[in-house]
């Protein structure tokens, strides 16, 4: 119990300190991948404090709430997982979360923010299945929902499930807002239907988004490392170097491919899940 | 320690431009110039934006969309005119319907001459306005210190919600 | 111990009553104590029978002659209806039916013994607290629905009279089904249902209304027939006429196919399952209060409530795939459809259809997890439904529209019904209240009964839920200027009767491991005979609460929120062409043009026609496939 309360307060206390350096990292090599020498390594953190001493403006007093709500659930989110809770609530907590951007996208009644509020809530069905089909593929293998519990199986997991975690893969692009997928709300210096969802949020209520999305990254993260991690004492190396080639994969993917429509972004992804996750399901089952 | 130097981020509008400094100012954001290296982005977003950038000259049509995209920017701001129709019309000032240099609108804190202005001007002039900037922010926190000072807490009411 | 049958005289009486009242002020005393009454009563019974259950016979032969000759009179009633609209397929459905379950009553009946002809256990009693409660609330909504209704129509006859003689009636029937183990009973009730729903449709008596009502006739008598066919073989073949037998006589292995695919049809008909879904959709033509009643707590729960009670029977053949499948395949399909629908109503009865589809999922399951969580669903969904209703009928009486596009910022216009909706809506789905605690345990019970293909139509199912739940919920939160404020015109009996909707949906979350406790399980271990426990774990019920308890405190927060920033309010980002505030832009001829903001509806992608057809023949093929499996096996 004191172990997981420790991971909790580690996540809350350094997990935005670890979001923004990875999201530093990732402009820095995006930059160099296009030729360019890119900003600072703690630009992410420039940016957030900037905007924290920026006047606060909105379309109406209640949309910044909304935003709030977002990040304290997100928080609340990632140390359910961090905790090494039930899998399934952390991603029914996700989905919370999630439900607060979009809510205060279209509280804002402003034509990109709705939307990027649709768009998002497009994405949100679209990555849904899979996220779930996750969680359940670890249950058929482990025979638990608890995050201690899958950690501690006796090999590691995407031995068994190649299939689904080539499938969250693919919607975890859309979790990272990264190209080609990032319809309703693009980072760095992309521009998608003005700013999408974040259009109406400006100075602190931004950096709440903006920090909300680092603790957000790290749990996902979190998501890949258990797929890399078992027993063995040392493995949980092995699952930090398959999370930092996995972050820059997805890098290269971001910097490589052109935005998809939403019907291609949709439907790629729920058939993702099917033949993905779906196969791999099924030769689970068959195997037992 | 202000982070407002750190990270200028822009909103470019072009108002009644050849569209000469809109490519140079396009040409800042490419790997030989690089603006990001110092944390400029580009945001096309009026309520994210730090500086505004505007070239050209502005007419009949466009003065309301400029006076409200630099209203509805969050303070500290600053306006930078890019080239010579914005900073007076240039060889336009004399059309019919044009009215002149952005200045006719919203306040103007850097001017950046030039037909078509450089790449390094529009530059220097960023990091001019990035100074102005720092001091406006300086001023808008000393400000608030005062107002706080004062601040009467008035009623509270649910209806103010909305 | 006859105390019992108040739950159905009673109502029956007031309902009878009402007939003859056309007073308003009357009529209101009438309804209101009914309906404290029928709470009061529902209560005091389910405390009554809490710890020692019911098993009452009444062996009264004239009870048994007194169904079967309302029976009959309502077999003429309906041919007469039939005939006055040239309608012929029901009359033939009227006379098979009336025909083999008089023949079963008069030659062989009398030789099967019925141990009990009531029977109350934990499961009856949610039942009746459901249908109890929520039904006496949702007649009490009716009083002033019904006046502005036809305030606003004045085509319409006034017939408010049969129209709460109804109400009433079907809470009545609604009682006798869940009270009833004998099967003849049962049926009676069953079909006392069909009829009253079949009237309730066609209030209005205009075309559409007439049309929407036989449709409905037609496919609950089709499931009446399976109802009628199922009772004659368990009597003839296993010489049982009593609900509570079939459990332990499937667990001891006796061969129940063929009653199990015929009931199991009577079910899906009356829950509205592909392809029987028609009805339930042609029945918003009726007035509010009647699709609330009809499609939250009474008629389509009577369908799974059925169904959860033959669900241990299920588990054990392929009666259980048919009903699984019919279930998964309704539960994906109808959320789907129910994006493309602007008609809050419309939406309401897709979702309806879709949750009831994994209501019929879980029973056909069939295993202690799967039938927890089917049982909970009942709860959460009949409250929270009928909240939505109840919320869009005084939306639509408020603002003469039920679209959800013209809800857009209802937050604004009326504050009040924009709350109840957003509760009802966060009840419907999102974490942590109620659907989303059930569709979590039945999510793990679909995956431990290995049923790999329903585990995939769940997640893919529940996605589309969430997509056109949140864009309603969209729509109501949007902002827009204060003056666009309509004013609200709730009455009292709105107010109690919503508020305790509301208030409902949201404590029930909190009381639902005591639910789990004390109703729930103790019902399902004499179901299995043995003791399995609670299907969520402690440690999780309690994070949910945890997250309610935050989620509660949203409301106080936000309050706190506004009072503490100052924002600078701006008009919204369009380009800089606003016109002054947030409502008009400057188009490209430098005119003013509204800002109208519509929600995705999809309808190229989730075409409602193509997907239903899709649904009605899989559905069908599936159905007729078991269904001659089941004859094949026993011929």
């Amino acid at each position: 119990m004191a172990g997981s309360m420790m991971s909790v307060l580690l996540y809350i206390f350094l997990g935005p300190l670890v979001g923004g350096l990875i999201a530093g990292i990732d402009r820095k090599i995006s930059a160099r991948m296009q030729g360019r020498y890119g900003p600072p390594l703690l630009q992410p953190f420039y940016d957030v404090l900037k905007l924290l001493s920026k006047e606060s403006i909105a379309v109406n007093g209640i949309q910044n709430f909304f935003i709030f709500c977002f990040l304290i659930f997100i928080i609340f989110t990632g140390s359910l997982f961090f905790m090494g809770g039930d899998i399934l609530l952390v991603i029914f907590a996700l989905t919370l979360s999630s439900i607060f951007i979009v809510l205060g996208a279209f509280s804002a009644n402003s034509a990109y923010s709705s939307i990027g509020a649709m768009r998002e809530l497009l994405q949100m069905m679209a990555y849904e299945p899979m996220v779930l089909l996750t969680a359940i593929g670890f249950y058929v293998v482990t025979k638990s929902f608890n995050i201690t519990d899958i950690m501690s199986f006796e090999t590691p997991l995407v031995l068994y499930l190649p299939g689904i975690f080539l499938g969250f893969t693919y919607i975890l692009t859309m979790k990272l807002r990264k190209s080609p997928f990032d319809i309703s709300m693009s980072h760095h210096a992309h521009q998608e239907v003005v700013k999408g969802i974040t259009t109406e949020f400006s100075g602190s209520t931004l950096a709440m988004i903006e920090i909300a999305h680092w603790y957000e990254n790290v749990f996902l993260m979190g998501f890949i490392f258990l797929f890399f991690v078992w027993k063995m004492p040392g493995s949980w190396i092995i699952g930090i170097i398959a999370c930092i080639l996995l972050y820059f994969f997805e890098i290269v993917i971001d910097n490589a491919s052109a935005r998809y429509k939403w019907q291609l972004a949709f439907s790629s992804s729920w058939i993702a899940a099917a033949a993905l996750g779906f196969t791999n399901l099924l030769i689970l089952f068959l195997m037992k | 320690m202000s982070f407002l130097k750190k990270s200028p981020w822009i909103i470019h509008y072009d108002g009644t431009s050849c569209n000469g400094c809109d490519i140079e100012v396009l040409a800042c954001l490419t790997p030989l110039y690089d603006v990001e290296r110092f944390g400029v982005v580009n945001t096309g977003n009026p309520k994210h934006a730090d500086i505004l950038l505007i070239t050209g000259s502005v007419n009949e049509q466009n003065k309301d969309v400029v006076w409200q995209i630099f209203n509805q920017m969050p303070n500290p701001k600053v306006v930078v005119a890019v080239g010579i129709c914005a900073t007076s019309g240039g060889i336009f000032a004399e059309c019919y319907n044009v009215m002149g240099g952005v200045d006719k609108i919203i306040p103007v804190d850097v001017y950046v001459p030039g037909c078509a202005a450089r790449p390094e001007s529009i530059i220097d002039g960023v990091v001019k306005a990035v100074e102005i900037l720092e001091e406006k922010r300086a001023a808008m926190t000393k400000k608030r210190k005062m107002a706080k000072v004062r601040r009467v807490s008035g009623p509270v009411s649910l209806s103010n919600m909305f | 111990m006859e105390s019992i049958l108040f739950l159905i005289i009673f109502p029956l009486l007031t309902g009878v009553a009402l007939l003859f009242v056309r007073n308003d002020s009357i009529r209101r005393i009438i309804v209101r104590t009914a309906a404290f009454l029928l709470i009061i009563a529902s209560i005091l019974i389910s405390v009554r029978y809490f710890d020692s259950g019911l098993e009452l016979s009444l062996h009264k032969e004239w009870i048994n002659y007194g169904m079967v000759a309302i029976e009959l009179a309502l077999a003429v009633l309906l041919i007469a209806i039939s005939i006055k609209h040239k309608k012929y397929l029901p009359i033939l459905l009227v006379i098979i039916q009336t025909t083999i379950i008089n023949w079963y009553e008069f030659s062989y009946s009398h030789e099967v013994e019925i141990h009990a002809d009531i029977v109350i256990d934990r499961f009856s009693l949610i039942m009746i607290l459901i249908t109890g409660v929520i039904g006496s609330l949702i007649c009490v909504y009716a009083l002033k629905y019904m006046e502005d209704y036809h305030h606003h129509h004045h085509e319409i006859k006034d017939r408010r009279n049969l129209f709460f003689f109804l109400l009433f009636v079907f809470l009545s029937a609604m009682f006798g089904i869940v009270l009833s183990n004998n099967l003849l009973w049962m049926y009676f009730f069953w079909e006392i249902t069909t009829i009253c729903s079949f009237l309730l449709i066609g209030y209005t008596r205009q075309d559409i209304a007439v049309k929407n009502s036989f449709k409905a006739l037609i496919m609950n008598l089709f499931g009446g027939f399976g109802f009628a066919a199922a009772i004659m073989y368990l009597g003839y073949v296993v010489e049982i006429q009593e609900l509570n037998k079939l459990p332990a006589l499937a667990q001891s292995g006796i061969e129940l196919l063929i009653p199990a695919v015929l009931l199991a049809i009577a079910g899906l008909s009356k829950s509205a399952q592909m392809p029987f879904s028609g009805w339930l959709l042609g029945a918003m033509v009726a007035p509010t209060p009647s699709s609330a009643l009809l499609h939250s707590s009474t008629m389509v729960k009577a369908g799974v409530y059925l169904l959860i009670r033959i669900a241990p029977t299920l588990g054990y053949n392929v009666a259980g795939i048919l009903v699984m499948m019919v279930g998964g395949i309704t539960f994906f399909l109808a959320s789907l459809m129910a994006i493309t629908k602007s008609d809050g109503k419309k939406v309401l009865a897709y979702s309806t259809i879709s949750n009831l589809g994994l209501i019929v999922a879980c029973a056909g399951i069939g295993s202690y997890e799967s039938i927890w969580a089917g049982i909970l669903l009942i709860i959460f969904h009949a409250i929270a439904k009928s909240l939505m209703f109840l919320s869009v009928g005084t939306v639509e009486h408020s603002m003469g529209s039920r679209d959800i596009e013209d809800m857009h910022g209802l937050i604004i216009k009326l504050p009040a019904m924009a709350l109840m909706m957003v509760i009802g809506i966060a009840g419907m789905f999102l974490a942590p209240f109620g659907m989303l605690i059930s569709k979590w345990a039945a999510l793990k019970a679909f995956i431990d009964s290995d049923n790999i293909l329903i585990v995939l139509i769940l997640v893919f199912g529940s996605a589309s839920t969430l997509f056109y739940w949140t864009k309603w919920l969209g729509k109501l939160v949007a902002v827009l200027n204060k003056y666009e404020r309509i004013p609200a015109k709730l009455t009292f009996d709105e107010w109690v009767s919503m508020g305790t909707h509301a208030l409902l949906t949201v404590v029930v979350c909190f009381i639902f491991p005591m639910i789990g406790n004390h109703f729930i399980e103790p019902y399902l271990n004499t179901q299995f005979a043995q003791h399995l426990g609670s299907v969520i774990s402690d440690g999780n019920i309690k994070i949910m609460s945890l997250m309610l308890g935050m989620v509660l405190l949203i409301p106080l927060g936000l309050i706190v929120f506004v009072t503490l920033k100052e924002d600078r309010i701006v008009t919204s980002y369009m380009g800089g062409v606003n016109r002054g505030d947030n409502r008009y832009f400057t188009d490209s001829k430098g005119q003013a043009k509204h800002l109208y903001l519509s929600n995705w509806y999809m309808e190229k992608y989730f075409n409602e026609a193509r997907l239903s057809t899709i649904g009605n023949i899989t559905t069908s093929a599936v159905i007729i496939v078991i269904f001659f499996m089941a004859l094949g096996g026993v011929l």
